[in-house]
């Protein structure tokens, strides 16, 4: 089933928002949705975005390589963003980082073995007040974890697990 | 302490609900606005109030709000909301908390240079915020402060969210024109600038989320109450992102002109630990490093656009990043460096090897593999990207490392000798 025809009430949806002359706008929310289920983007997938918005299949591929929050490849049912940069590290993001690391027994950049957990460092997501910081993104999109320690992670992945559904 | 301007939330619960809003003057200039003044009636205020670019140019607004080619049409405006510079934290404060006031300046803006549609671009991390914004969009359609033939009269205006997927370039005004037309974002060689030729060619007025969030405050209150706010050269109120070690990180509006001293220890209580301040990075990533040292006439410095300037340094987004003693340079440039290679969009030459120079030989000196000459190779990869990149990010990716290698040549010297030297505190963190 095509994008179009899973989601029509959000592709027009999100069609609105530009002007008809102008739909290459609406290529990024695009994507988005259809990255929504599966968590990356199949080739079938940029090829039905490419086609609502009228430009080439390259063209959607040059895009997802550039953005880091869409994926050409499968990932854990949710990625952990671990941010790590300057302000971050101030406040002990790397030390956390490599506690996590240990904790969960793999590597910067590495899925769990369940499949549900894909770690990721990350630069700067405007919360450097608040370090050691991280996002999710997962099947109900992108939520921020503030001020948190590796027991408090470790307590949020199980619950995400046991759930289903992602908590506040 | 004066009550907030932007941040007036803190003082004001429950300021994103429309009533609460309404019930302390909110929409009011707008309605003012288009019911009883001219477009250039309000560039005028707003050119009289002083108010600069907060996005980090610090570009005078009504100046840039008066370039608008009303020769060409549509117009359109966009509000910068990609928030990316490390050390910087404050949009996401005010849309979250205070999102009606921000929409509004937004909407006074749009009306200002002849808009019906402005966008809210929004990094793309900032997805609650997004949705957020939606609905408190949905609530002043509903209140009939957006749609169509406003207030009775003939101004319609839509306003619209759009979000960007992770790339700080995007912030940069011309390649987030380029990420909204759905392009990879990577900056247009200027002139044209976005007021005569901005997306999908047409004149386009582009500001920052606190930028529009101080506009009903002066429309409401006047240039000359705003004015009197602040420094000469820089007028009105700054939010001040602090962040780094200092025991209490976090946004504080103050006026500029505010001086190191009082943001750090007055605001953020102090260093932790109480240990000296090394370094002060006013404007983020992007920033020189300020060579405090403790020094007293350095952290009484007023924080204002020309004040900041005599240090060598830039206020920029005034993301007031403080590095203590424990901080070896060395690290810490090896650390900005990387965020720009990472970041680096790839259309300039010198911006896309250099960023890559740079990070593989900071990479080298932490790694205790530093070879003879390496901090002088550094400098010389730095200073060659200067003055030719399209856009100012390979130009803030050599900040940093210029400034840290010149200013404190100690952490190079000691983390490129060979032999086994102490090894400061800060550098053990990877």
């Amino acid at each position: 089933m095509s994008l179009a025809e899973k989601y029509p009430e959000e592709v027009k949806q999100i069609l609105s928002k530009y002007p008809p002359e102008h739909k290459r706008s609406a290529v990024m929310p695009l994507l988005y949705l259809a990255q929504r289920e599966e968590g990356y983007l199949t080739r079938a997938a940029m090829q039905d975005v490419a086609q609502i918005v009228d430009i080439t299949a390259t063209e959607v591929a040059a895009l997802v390589g550039f953005y880091t929050l869409y994926h050409d490849q499968k990932g854990g049912k949710y990625r952990m963003q671990v941010c790590t940069d300057l302000p971050c590290a101030l406040r002990g993001a790397d030390e956390f980082m490599n506690n996590l690391c240990q904790n969960l027994g793999i590597k910067v950049g590495e899925t769990t073995e369940d499949g549900f957990l894909t770690l990721e460092a990350v630069t700067c997501l405007a919360a450097c007040d608040k370090a050691p910081m991280f996002q999710t993104q997962g099947p109900d999109g992108i939520k921020y974890h503030e001020n948190m320690t590796v027991d408090r992670t470790l307590e949020l992945i199980n619950t995400l697990k046991k759930s289903g559904r992602e908590v506040a | 302490m004066m009550e907030h301007i932007v941040l007036r939330h803190r003082e004001i619960p429950d300021l994103n609900t429309v009533d609460v809003y309404k019930k302390n003057g909110g929409f009011e200039a707008f309605k003012n606005a288009v019911t009883k003044m001219t477009a250039a009636q309000i560039i005028d205020v707003v050119k009289n109030s002083g108010l600069r670019g907060r996005g980090g140019a610090g570009f005078p607004t009504g100046t840039k709000w008066s370039f608008i080619d009303n020769k060409s049409w549509p117009h359109y405006v966009v509000a910068n909301a990609d928030e990316s510079e490390p050390g910087t934290f404050k949009d996401r404060e005010i849309m979250e908390s205070n999102p009606f006031q921000f929409l509004e300046g937004l909407a006074i803006g749009c009306y200002a240079v002849g808009a019906n549609v402005g966008y809210i671009y929004l990094r793309g991390e900032f997805w609650e915020i997004a949705s957020l914004l939606d609905q408190k969009i949905a609530e002043m359609e509903k209140e009939g402060i957006l749609g169509d033939k406003l207030f009775g009269g003939e101004y319609s205006l839509r306003l619209y969210t759009h979000l960007g997927a992770g790339a700080y370039i995007c912030g940069e005004e011309s390649a987030m024109l380029e990420s909204l037309e759905g392009k990879r974002g990577q900056p247009r060689v200027r002139p044209p600038f976005p007021p005569s030729v901005g997306l999908y060619g047409k004149p386009t007025i582009i500001n920052n989320v606190e930028t529009f969030t101080n506009v009903p405050m002066i429309l409401s209150k006047g240039a000359d109450w705003y004015k009197s706010i602040g420094t000469a050269d820089s007028a009105g109120v700054k939010i001040f992102s602090l962040s780094g070690r200092v025991r209490k990180p976090g946004n504080y509006e103050l006026p500029f002109g505010t001086t190191f001293r009082e943001l750090i220890y007055t605001h953020g209580g102090g260093v932790q630990d109480s240990r000296p301040v090394k370094a002060i990075m006013a404007a983020g990533a992007s920033s020189s490093l300020i060579l405090v040292n403790n020094d007293d006439k350095v952290l009484d410095t007023k924080m204002d656009y020309a004040t900041v300037r005599t240090l060598g340094a830039d206020l920029g987004s005034a993301s007031v990043i403080i590095i203590d003693d424990t901080v070896s340079m060395d690290w810490l440039v090896n650390k900005t460096v990387h965020f720009f290679r990472h970041e680096s969009c790839g259309k300039c030459t010198p911006c896309r090897e250099g960023t890559y120079w740079m990070s593989t030989i900071t990479e080298r000196i932490r790694e205790g593999h530093a070879k003879p000459g390496d901090v002088d190779l550094l400098l010389n990869v730095a200073k060659q990207m200067q003055g030719k990149c399209l856009c100012a990010l390979g130009e803030f990716s050599t900040m940093a490392v210029v400034s840290g290698i010149e200013r404190f040549p100690e952490d190079f010297r000691r983390a490129t000798q060979p032999s086994p030297l102490p090894v400061m505190e800060g550098s053990k963190v990877r």
